[in-house]
Formats: C-alpha cells, sequence, structure tokens
C-alpha cells in the first residue's frame, strides 16, 4: 500500500496549550517489530503524544513522519494505517460486540465486515457473547473489543494507552500474547502504561517521559521499576 | 501603518469634538427637523459596523483555511469593534425612533437586522472568551456562518417588516451628501482604523509574549 | 469517492438509530419536551380561549427550534461518552462524511417529531395543517435542514467545551433566525385565512438558498474546526 511505512520518526516534537507545555523536543524512531513504552508519571505527556501520533492532535511544533510523508500529506491514507485503544474504549454501550465491530469495519470500508467482526470475536474469546450489549461487559471483556477493534484493519501503528488497567491476571497475559503476535506480524506497537510489571520483558524499548520531556530511554527491557525511578527522579 | 495611529486617534478626537457645532450648522432637514441630526454619528456608525463585521468574516476564513495565525488577531479586533459600533448604532436608532415615533423600537427592518447582527458578535466574543482552549478555531468557525448569515438576515427581517408596510424609521440614504456627513464619517473612520490596528496588534504582542515564554527554557 | 462518502454516511446514521432504535431516550424527552413547549407557549398567548392570529405558526417553530437543540446536545453527548467521536476521527473516513451521517441521524429524529406536532398544533389552534400539505411538508423540511446542519455542526465543535449546554444555543439561535423567519412566516402564510401561496413560495425559495449555502459551508469548516 502507498502510504505504508516501516518507520516512525519524531523530529522535535512540542505541543503547547497557552501557556502549558505539554510535550516539548520530543525525539524519536521506532520500527517495525518494536514495542516501545511511554513510561512517566501523571501529567508527563503520554495521552498527548499518543493522540499527537495518532494525527488527532496537532503539534505546535516539530513533526511526526510516518515513513516519508507527515500527518498532513498522508491524509486518510495514513489513519488507515493506524489503529488506537483508547483510555476510554472507543465503543458504544448501546450496540452490542459485534455491532461495534460491524460499524468500525464498515466505517473502515473492509470488505465483508460480518465476517470480519466475527473473526475478530473469536480472536478475543468472546464468540458467544457477540450479541450481548457492550453496557454489560466487565472491564477485560471491554478491553478485550476494544482491542480487537483498533486491530480490525491490520494497522502497521498500533497506539495503546494505558492497556492495562483494571485487567486481572489472564486478561492482562491474553493481551501481552496478542501484542507480541502483532509485534511478530510487524507492527510498531507504543504503549504508554504505568504498570511496569507487565511492561518489564515485554517492552524493546522505554522512553521515560516527565513534564512532557524525554528524560530517558532504555533499551534494556529488564528491572523497569528500578530503572524508571531512576530516570524519573 | 503604526506610525499613523496617534494621528488618527488625534485627528478623529478634535473632528468629533468639534463635530457637534458642524452638525448644528446644518441645514435642517424637511421632513423630521431637528431629531434628523442623530443621523450623522448614526449612519457612519451603521456602515462601520458592517465593515467590521466583513473585516471579521475575511480574516476568520484567513485563519480557517489559509491558516495565517495572525488573522485571529484582526478578527477578534473586527468583533470587539463591531460591539463598540453596533452599541453606537443601536443606541442612536432609538433614540431617534423616540423623538420621531414616541416609542423606543419599532422593529424596524434595518434596526432589527443590526440587532441580529449585534448578537451573532456577541455569541462569537462570548464563545471566545468560554470556550476554552481551541477557542479561536470554533470562533473562527461560527464567524464564517455569523457572516455568511449578513445578507439573509438583511433580505428576511426586510421582507418580514413589510408584510405590513410602515415607514421606515431609519431614513434612506440622505440624497445630499453634505458636510457635515462626511466630517463625521471621516472621523469615525480613522478612529475605527486606528483602533482595529491597536487592538489587532494588541494580540499579536501577547502570542508573540506567549512564543517567548515558551521557547524560554529550551535548551 | 462519493460512493464512499455517502456509504461512511449511510453507516454513522444506522449507527446512530440504531442506538436510539435501543433506548429511544431521546426521542422521548425531545418529543416530550416539544409538547411542553407547545403547551407553554399556549397558556402564555391564548387568551379566553382564543388565540392571536399567525401564533400557531409561531408556536411550532420555536418548538421545533428548543427541542431540536436539545436533541443535538444529545446526540453528541452520546459520541463524548466513550470518546467515541475520537475514534470516528481516527478512521480514515472522510469527515465531512462523519458530520452527514451525523445529521440525517438527526433529521430521522426532529422529523418524527414534527410528525407529532403538526397534527398537535392543527387540533390545538385550528390550524389547517391539511390544506396545503406539500408547501407546509418543504417548509418544515427545509428549514430543519438548515437548522440542523448548523446545530450539528456546532454541536460538534463544542463537543470538548465545557460550557457547551448553554454555550450551544448562544451561539445557534442567532445564526439561524433567517431560518426561522423564513418557517414561521411561511407556514403563518399558509395557516392565514386567504392563504398567500406566492410569500410561501417565496420563503421556501429563500430557505433553499440558504441551506446549500450554509450546508456547503458547514462540509467546508467540519474538519479544520474539528482538528485540535
Amino acid at each position: 500500500m502507498r502510504s505504508d511505512f516501516d518507520k516512525l520518526t519524531v523530529v522535535d516534537l512540542a505541543r503547547h496549550y497557552g501557556r502549558r507545555k505539554a510535550l516539548s523536543q520530543v525525539n524519536f524512531t521506532c520500527e517495525t517489530g518494536e514495542i516501545i513504552g511511554l513510561l512517566g508519571p501523571n501529567g508527563a505527556g503520554k495521552s498527548t503524544l499518543l493522540n499527537i501520533l495518532a494525527t488527532l492532535i496537532s503539534p505546535s511544533l516539530g513533526r511526526v513522519e510516518y515513513g516519508a510523508c507527515t500527518a498532513a500529506e498522508g491524509g486518510a491514507d495514513v489513519r488507515g494505517r493506524i489503529g488506537m485503544l483508547g483510555h476510554d474504549l472507543f465503543l458504544y454501550p448501546e450496540l452490542t460486540a459485534r455491532e461495534n465491530l460491524v460499524f468500525f469495519a464498515q466505517l473502515y470500508g473492509l470488505p465483508d465486515a460480518p465476517a470480519v467482526a466475527d473473526a475478530s470475536l473469536a480472536r478475543a474469546g468472546l464468540a458467544d457473547r457477540g450479541d450481548d450489549l457492550v453496557s454489560g461487559f466487565s472491564r477485560g471483556m471491554r478491553q478485550r473489543v476494544a482491542l480487537e477493534r483498533a486491530l480490525l484493519h491490520e494497522p502497521r501503528l498500533v497506539l495503546l494507552d494505558e492497556p492495562f488497567t483494571g485487567l486481572d491476571q489472564a486478561s492482562t497475559a491474553a493481551l501481552v500474547a496478542r501484542l507480541r503476535e502483532r509485534q511478530q506480524a510487524g507492527c510498531i506497537l507504543v504503549i504508554a502504561t504505568h504498570d511496569l510489571d507487565v511492561a518489564d520483558g515485554l517492552l524493546s524499548r522505554a522512553i521515560y517521559l516527565k513534564n512532557g520531556r524525554v528524560v530517558g530511554t532504555d533499551s534494556d527491557s529488564r528491572g523497569l521499576s528500578e530503572r524508571y525511578r531512576l530516570a524519573i527522579q | 501603518m503604526r506610525k499613523l495611529n496617534p494621528l488618527f486617534i488625534g485627528l478623529s478626537a478634535v473632528m468629533l469634538g468639534i463635530a457637534p457645532w458642524i452638525i448644528n450648522a446644518a441645514p435642517y432637514e424637511s421632513t423630521m427637523g431637528l431629531v434628523q441630526k442623530v443621523f450623522y454619528f448614526h449612519f457612519p456608525a451603521a456602515i462601520l459596523f458592517l465593515v467590521a463585521s466583513l473585516i471579521c468574516g475575511v480574516a476568520s476564513a484567513m485563519f480557517l483555511f489559509g491558516k495565517k495565525a495572525s488573522a485571529d488577531g484582526w478578527a477578534i479586533a473586527a468583533a470587539e469593534l463591531g460591539l463598540v459600533f453596533g452599541s453606537l448604532t443601536l443606541v442612536t436608532g432609538p433614540l431617534w425612533a423616540r423623538k420621531a415615533w414616541g416609542v423606543w423600537w419599532v422593529w424596524d427592518p434595518r434596526l432589527t437586522s443590526s440587532l441580529l447582527l449585534f448578537m451573532i458578535f456577541s455569541a462569537y466574543l462570548l464563545l471566545r472568551r468560554y470556550g476554552g482552549p481551541g477557542s479561536d478555531k470554533l470562533g473562527a468557525g461560527m464567524a464564517l456562518f455569523g457572516m455568511a448569515n449578513v445578507p439573509f438576515i438583511y433580505v428576511s427581517v426586510n421582507v418580514w417588516r413589510t408584510l405590513h408596510p410602515q415607514t421606515s424609521v431609519v431614513p434612506t440614504l440622505p440624497t445630499d451628501m453634505g458636510v457635515p456627513l462626511w466630517f463625521c464619517f471621516a472621523a469615525f473612520s480613522m478612529l475605527f482604523a486606528a483602533l482595529l490596528n491597536l487592538r489587532a496588534r494588541l494580540e499579536h504582542q501577547r502570542a508573540r509574549v506567549e512564543a517567548l515564554y515558551l521557547a524560554e527554557d529550551e535548551a | 469517492m462519493i460512493g464512499a462518502f455517502l456509504r461512511v454516511a449511510w453507516h454513522v446514521m444506522r449507527k446512530d438509530l440504531t442506538v436510539e432504535v435501543r433506548s429511544k431516550e431521546v426521542l422521548f424527552t425531545t418529543l416530550f419536551f416539544a409538547v411542553s413547549v407547545v403547551l407553554v407557549f399556549s397558556f402564555a398567548i391564548v387568551r379566553e380561549g382564543r388565540a392571536p392570529d399567525d401564533v400557531a405558526a409561531g408556536i411550532l417553530w420555536v418548538a421545533v427550534s428548543f427541542s431540536g437543540t436539545l436533541a443535538m446536545g444529545r446526540t453528541f453527548e452520546r459520541e463524548r461518552y466513550n470518546d467515541t467521536l475520537r475514534a470516528l476521527l481516527l478512521a480514515p473516513a472522510d469527515r465531512p462524511a462523519i458530520y452527514t451521517g451525523k445529521l440525517l441521524g438527526l433529521l430521522a429524529l426532529l422529523a418524527l417529531v414534527e410528525i407529532v406536532l403538526v397534527p398537535l398544533i392543527g387540533l390545538l389552534f385550528n390550524a389547517p395543517v391539511l390544506a396545503f400539505p406539500g408547501r407546509l411538508a418543504a417548509l418544515l423540511a427545509l428549514g430543519t435542514l438548515g437548522f440542523a446542519a448548523v446545530g450539528t455542526l456546532f454541536a460538534a465543535m463544542l463537543v470538548r467545551v465545557r460550557s457547551r449546554d448553554t454555550l450551544l444555543p448562544v451561539l445557534l439561535y442567532p445564526i439561524t433566525i433567517p431560518v426561522m423567519i423564513a418557517g414561521v412566516r411561511g407556514t403563518a402564510a399558509l395557516f392565514q385565512a386567504t392563504p398567500d401561496l406566492p410569500m410561501a413560495q417565496f420563503w421556501i425559495g429563500l430557505l433553499i438558498f440558504w441551506d446549500a449555502i450554509f450546508i456547503t459551508l458547514a462540509l467546508w469548516t467540519f474538519e479544520p474546526v474539528m482538528t485540535e
């Protein structure tokens, strides 16, 4: 596909809200098969950065390059290669799981939306709950549906905002497995998380954010909690 | 442009100062008598009100579609001045109506249209004030709609009011554009231009200060 | 291109209507509110059992505009709930297509409300609603379209703004005054003792013109105004 990319480059990125610097001087690169962790305290700018990577917010300074082109140049095609699991899950509670997936599949222009939705439900292990309203699901189940929704169109860049929040052991393990599977498939994954225990061993690289700035990066993914504390000091 | 501002303000202050005497010396209009003289203030104010709305609309379009950040300063300046000159129009109009017809408001088409436009400006400024971050873009969008409405407002209010014909409170364009009218027009226009300039500059300076502040502790 | 646009709009509209049919919350509350508005205004205006002329048209349109504003707020509130608006914007779909879908959903809702309101007005005020059904329908359709088109844009714009509930009417009403004037005067021309058809025709023409310009404007400005 013309707009497909295998490298994500963030150059001198900054985002200001009036006088508040939500992000400043953010630089990094990632390539396919990498799982990047955005780690930092609340208000560090992780969500803002993810939203900018998703092209939902435009940067005040700097740019993001998806392969060779920026968000503005790529337009809708670039968006078609990005999938996001937001903190608020992006699901319609008044619709069933299947309806949610079918709707988004149709929105993304995927052929045979019902089949795609069924396949996703199966992968999420919720094939039997497909016709239940999402409002009746537990957090873990909703998360699974939301993740499949984000991955419906097999995006190249997968962005996850606090995906491990409120998940039990089994759900966390399932999520980790799915993410590794995507990593093998050649996706670029960027995860903003607080959950250092899970991130430990999962991430190829960690980027520490504090007050909107990058205060350190790490490629060694062991002993994350300790190194996080050191970096964020 | 900037050098002219003090000149404009000074000149217009002087001119408005002697305006009462010039207006007094002007001939009485045959049908309406003394009251008609409110017109020398009312008419320029109304025209400049329209000009302000035009500037606001164009600046908003440039900001939203042309992505010119400085255009936003002009848009706010024009909107605020529109409010000022609109108030002037809406105060002098009823003053005239009161003396001529005995009531403050007679739903005259032009005054009613001005009132609606005034409300659109007020809504715009309310949005800018209370819209939170990003309200500059939202305001620009709304301003476009407001300004596109101007011809429609005039047409619909006119047709609405002339269904039951009633003499327009606001007389049509005076056929003799006498000295007093041009005098007041010039004075108000200079005041308008100077204030617009100053207000827009204020916005631009504010944006500059913010940019400097933000660049301050960049390594 | 057009196909994809219409497809997206259609899916968004269907999704909105599915959600609405399930709960019927917005439909019932809007309907009830519209009827309440009619009653309140009737109490205010009807004296000794008789309403002044032309009041039926005015009350009808006031009820449509008030209840429409409420409905708009509610439909976008739903998109705010789980941040699904963000998901919609994230999709590679044409942004104006999303706007169109939401607009169509809103129009379907308001059409249902008006189907109830018009007979009600006819009943309460002895208004000849069946005299010129075609023209009346045209006035209502075009007027509601204009009102809803601007309202959908503004409601979407205000979704992230804190005082969105008060700002929506503040912004919407002054801008849609020509639509209100045209709607009320056109309807009044039809309800008059001696109906003024050319007048009604004039207002219909004005509405067509207004709608064309403002819907185009809305489609143009939706994307720049929604990107943060």
